[in-house]
């Protein structure tokens, strides 16, 4: 019985300190996104396409972004695996993109930053609800 | 002494106007010789020189979102002298390098981006020129950072040289900035 309520004492901590790991990347992941304001933004295009609705978008299919003709044809579809390989190096994983940015070298940055995108990015956030022209 | 007494000095403003007189003389001399005054940019060549005027189109459009960013901040009617003029020699600044940008696209056999006929900005959010001045600082911040990850990307390191050059001022830009809202001008000892 004493056994049963340590562990279950110790799945719940589990859970609370996971709980709390990802609160702390997805904040992490704001402020690594602070890197992009001089392109992009959330809620509305800029030099760089807006990333409400990122995951899961097709790469180059918003319409009426003027896209490079390499990201039109990357037949990328946005995802982690897919964000993670293109954030490490834009102009490796799409030779020819407008992005001509080193890229988030660090693999835990690059995953904060892709954690807070798939959360501050979807389409429920009070971000891209209320975006203009929405 | 706070940011605004420190704009509202005169002899601090006579010695700036001196200041920026020659050093954007040196600057703009500087700057133009290294991105759009050299031969060997026209006759270079290939992907390298392909690759360079992309990043130099997206940096170019970035500018122009700058300046007219500021045109916004500077109509707002929120901005209040000394910010007031702050925000238009920024202005200003980012109109010399978004000149300098394109010299130096065409120079290299590429066409430059033109301005965008409407930018969105989140009007709805500035309430005050506190607002105006964060709003700045956080474009500022973000063109700290591309430009940071621009400049090991240049096949030319010339033009890296420059875009480093461009860096140091968006940098100075965000720090003043900061400290005209009363956070601190260099939150760290690396930008990233």
């Amino acid at each position: 019985m004493a056994r049963a309520a340590l562990t279950l004492a110790a799945v719940a901590l589990a859970a609370i300190g996971a709980g709390a790991a990802a609160a702390q990347d997805t904040a992490n992941g704001e402020a690594i996104y602070s890197r992009c304001a001089a392109c992009h933004a959330l809620a509305y295009d800029r030099t760089g396409p807006r990333h409400c609705g990122l995951i899961g978008r097709r790469a180059g299919s918003l319409p009426g972004f003027d896209y490079s003709e390499a990201m039109k044809r990357s037949r990328l579809t946005w995802d982690v695996k897919t964000l993670d390989r293109f954030l490490a190096d834009p102009m490796k994983a799409v030779p020819g993109t407008s992005m001509g940015y080193a890229g988030v070298k660090d693999a835990k940055e690059r995953a904060d930053l892709i954690a807070w995108l798939r959360e501050a990015g979807s389409a429920a956030s009070a971000e891209c609800r209320n975006r203009p022209g929405r | 002494m706070s940011f605004l007494a420190f704009a509202n000095d005169p002899a601090l403003r006579a010695s700036r106007r001196a200041f920026l007189g020659k050093s954007g003389f040196v600057l703009s001399g500087a700057a133009v010789a290294l991105l759009a005054g050299r031969d060997a940019l026209a006759a270079r060549a290939g992907t390298s020189a392909e690759a360079d005027v992309r990043i130099l189109n997206t940096a170019l459009g970035a500018e122009l979102e700058a300046v007219a960013a500021y045109q916004v901040g500077a109509e707002s009617g929120l901005l209040a002298k000394p910010a007031l003029d702050l925000a238009v020699t920024f202005q200003g600044h980012h109109r010399e390098h978004a000149d300098v940008l394109a010299k130096t696209i065409a120079r290299l056999g590429g066409r430059a981006v033109p301005a965008k006929a409407k930018y969105t900005f989140p009007v709805e959010t500035l309430k005050s020129q506190a607002d105006v001045l964060r709003f700045a600082a956080m474009l500022e911040k973000g063109a700290v950072s591309a430009y940071l990850g621009a400049v090991p990307v240049f096949g030319d390191r010339d033009l890296a040289k420059a875009a480093a050059s461009i860096l140091g001022d968006e940098a100075m830009h965000w720090a003043i900035l900061r400290q005209a809202v009363g956070e601190a001008p260099v939150p760290s000892a690396f930008v990233a």
